[in-house]
């Protein structure tokens, strides 16, 4: 990798639950309160939709971060499905550093739809965070990136 | 093989002033499956959908991507279009590029190559997206209303004169809630008991109308359409059938010593009482951390004189389970706590009251029969101070960042009729800024400064201290005269912050309804759906959304219940079809889907599959596809990949995944 860290672009995919941080990130929109292009949304019913798997298939793809938004504690629209995400991603993100990811890689917030200063608060900090790491070379899948 | 359709919408300039659009549309084209694709600039309009419809028939289209605003807004529109022109309207994907791209971002080329990346994810989705049919639930023809106050009461009215059951639920022993402390009301001067009481009454005798009062929420279950609701009912002490609401007991109870908190602690209430005179029910309740007789079993005054036999020293809370197709949340406000604001003195002098204290003071029926006194020593004021925005617009993180949007008109209608009974009055008001935005509002503003005399000076109040000769030493700034002022007063009134009422957070936790960070309720869309919370069959009424005065709570409870009859108008509603499903052949019989399920959905059964070519009977999950909500947590728990949720599959978000980073 001979990028240079100052053109280099992180690729940032954030799962965000449909009732809570989707839609912060609309409002986020309407309000117009910019963070950098490098985040691509993916729209989940719940936090508690986000198999591990899907996190580490990204990583393997070439992801830089990962980043996973639900609603706060007690706030879950479907009662309890927060509370499954964070206990899956405590357990993911302990074992990240053996599987060659970075923890700092990862991150979960919760955003409500009322947040949208918090969403774009959040991606920027986390792009940061990422951008400190450099790109992610160490899980990626270099023959996915061949054609 | 699956023939995709792209279709990328200008959105005016909205989408297009950042995004290239055509590069958009022709960069998709190159995607594999996608045989069509253009911009236009209004997708979601007639024209636009018919550009759609053209395209799915010229070009027989299997699945559309929609590259345009939040699927938030306008999923919906597009599926219904896909529908009408003859495709699944569950093959219908939305990229945000307005939202999530063109809104964000300042740099066309930066926000183009996002666009492509998130239509390109889109149409990874959609190639493997199935047709879905959505189902039917019944709808339970009977209404919730959380909460007794104006809003509350209007909202019922509203919807029992269509012919539905309501039923409400008020924390405390009466219906009629904030607006019953009121002594008159802006900006025509109506007394609020007048225009209030005969709702209550009517509330009360409506045959559609059940109240519960002194009665809390405790558990919701269910979803739209089938809600399960536990209310507490919590023990009176008084029975209800059996009370003639003489008063004889309150008049007689020997414990007389709980501040009374509907005036606002300005006086003292009986450990027996109703909280005014005008009560809806008109029948008393104990307060058991105040009755002698319950604390220590000696007393039993009330008991002995009642004639009618309605004292039961023995009730217990009641939980009662009901039925509801919708629920409405009317919850009101409060005033904020001063703590926090010591320079006010509010807490350590007498003299120093809230709008609302002054409301008991003035009103007829209040402590002081509507004699307004110093607290300090019952004389009567010569000098009255009104300190505006008490916690309001104030970004000291003290108090609330908002605008309490109520107290600017209370204040000249609390100066006016203070002038009017007590000519002889000083009154100034300090205040930050004067709004008056609402019909006939500012016209009664300006009789407040012109008419009636009173004195509004631009300036913030910074410290309000007893003089030696016991009056109030006000030290404030006039920004106008750019000089400092100091003013003896005999009473100083704080125009307090309002917030919503305690307990708010429990209530929309209960009903998985989101709230935001000053605890106002959301609605679904700011301007659109002003009166639904983002969850299903939960609407919102009054101040609970956020602070209004009293005719727009009104109008806003006559809305929320138009949107609760049009809901309870319906024999079915249509479910959502994206549930869960479990593939058999692959379930082991583990039971952890079954155990992360919050709604019951999931059963096991023994069941005939073939695995491998071979009949085999075993225990299998099956989803309820009736109680199943679609939030996936069993697709998550299931570790052979057996479950899997319909419309977000683990291959749609997979291939969304791979879209992204490729």
């Amino acid at each position: 990798m001979s990028m240079n860290n100052s053109e280099w672009k992180p690729k940032i995919v954030a799962f965000c639950c449909n009732w809570c941080s989707y839609a912060g990130a609309d409002l986020a929109g309407s309000s117009r309160l910019a963070y950098p292009a490098d985040v691509k949304i993916i729209r989940v019913p719940c936090s508690c939709r986000v198999n591990p798997m899907f996190i580490l298939r990204a990583f393997q793809k070439g992801a830089d971060g990962v980043i996973l938004c639900g609603c706060h504690p007690g706030d879950c629209h479907y009662s309890t499905g927060n509370y499954y995400a964070r206990r899956r991603m405590t357990t993911l993100f302990s074992m990240l550093d053996f599987l060659g990811v970075e923890k700092n890689r990862t991150h979960v917030e919760w955003v409500s739809a009322a947040e949208g200063v918090k969403f774009s608060a959040t991606m920027n900090k986390f792009i940061e965070q990422v951008r400190e790491l450099g790109p992610n070379v160490r899980l990626e899948d270099i023959r996915c990136k061949q054609n | 093989m699956q023939r995709i359709g792209v279709f990328v919408c200008h959105c005016g300039t909205n989408i297009a002033a950042t995004v290239d659009v055509k590069r958009v549309a022709e960069t998709l084209l190159k995607e594999p499956g996608v045989v069509h694709a253009e911009d236009y600039q209004y997708m979601c309009s007639e024209a636009g959908q018919k550009l759609i419809g053209d395209a799915i028939k010229e070009k027989q289209l299997t699945g559309i991507v929609v590259c345009s605003c939040s699927p938030r807004m306008h999923e919906n529109t597009f599926r219904k279009a896909a529908e009408r022109y003859g495709i699944n309207p569950y093959l219908v994907e939305i990229a945000n590029i307005r939202e999530q791209c063109s809104w964000i971002h300042k740099d066309k080329e930066e926000a183009t190559e996002k666009a492509i990346i998130l239509g390109r994810a889109a149409v990874a989705k959609v190639m493997l997206n199935a047709p879905l049919q959505a189902g039917t639930s019944p709808v339970t023809k009977r209404a919730l209303v959380i909460g007794g106050g104006i809003a509350g009461i209007q909202t019922a009215l509203d919807i029992a004169d269509a012919g539905f059951e309501v039923d409400i639920v008020e924390r405390t022993p009466s219906i009629g809630g904030r607006m019953s402390q009121l002594d008159k009301t802006f900006p025509t001067l109506d007394c609020a008991a007048c225009i209030l009481t005969p709702k209550m009454v009517e509330a009360n005798a409506h045959e559609k109308i059940t109240l519960f009062t002194w009665s809390e929420v405790e558990k919701v279950g269910g979803f739209v359409g089938d809600f399960k609701v536990d209310i507490r009912k919590k023990a009176r002490y008084v029975d209800m059938d059996k009370c003639t609401g003489c008063g004889e007991c309150q008049a007689k109870c020997p414990n007389k010593k709980t501040p009374n908190e509907f005036n606002r602690g300005l006086n003292n209430r009986s450990a027996i009482y109703t909280p005014f005179a005008q009560a809806i029910p008109n029948v008393p309740v104990i307060d058991k951390n105040a009755c002698t007789y319950l604390k220590t079993g000696k007393c039993g005054v009330c008991a002995k004189i009642c004639k009618a036999g309605a004292i039961n020293y023995e009730a217990q809370d009641e939980i009662i389970t009901r039925e509801y197709g919708a629920i409405v949340v009317a919850t009101g406000f409060d005033t904020i706590k001063l703590d926090k604001f010591n320079e006010y003195g509010y807490n350590t002098n007498k003299d120093v009251i809230t709008s609302l204290e002054l409301e008991r003071l003035m009103n007829a029926a209040g402590p002081t029969g509507g004699h307004v006194v110093r607290p300090s020593n019952g004389e009567d004021p010569k000098t009255i101070v009104f300190v505006q925005c008490v916690g309001s617009r104030d970004t000291t993180c003290r108090g609330k960042t908002y605008c309490s949007k109520i107290c600017c008109m209370y204040t000249a209608k609390q100066a006016m009729l203070l002038k009017d009974h007590y000519p002889w009055l000083d009154i100034h008001v300090f205040y930050i800024d004067v709004r008056t935005p609402g019909k006939n509002f500012d016209e009664f503003y300006r009789r407040a400064v012109e008419e009636y005399d009173v004195d509004y000076i631009k300036g913030q109040v910074g410290k309000v201290s007893e003089a030696e000769n016991g009056r109030l030493l006000v030290q404030a700034s006039d920004l106008l005269d750019n000089r400092q002022i100091k003013m003896e007063a005999d009473l100083v009134v704080l125009a307090t912050a309002i917030e919503p009422n305690e307990g708010v957070r429990r209530i929309a936790s209960m009903l998985t309804a989101s709230i935001d960070t000053n605890d106002f309720l959301t609605e679904a869309h700011a301007k659109l759906r002003p009166v639904e919370s983002p969850t299903a069959g939960i609407f919102l009424s009054g101040v609970c959304q956020g602070p209004k005065d009293i005719p727009e709570t009104v109008a806003q409870a006559g809305a929320a219940a138009s949107k609760v009859i049009g809901l309870l108008s319906k024999d079915h509603l249509v479910t959502n079809p994206c549930t869960a499903k479990c593939n058999q052949v692959y379930c082991n019989g583990c039971s952890n889907c079954e155990k992360v399920c919050p709604y019951g959905a999931i059963s096991y059964d023994e069941q005939m599959v073939i695995r491998f070519g071979a009949r085999e009977t075993t225990r299998v999950a099956t989803v309820n596809t009736a109680l199943c909500q679609g939030c996936g947590a069993c697709t998550v728990a299931c570790p052979s990949g057996a479950m899997d949720l319909q419309g977000f599959s683990n291959r749609q978000i997979l291939a969304e995944v791979d879209a992204i980073c490729r």
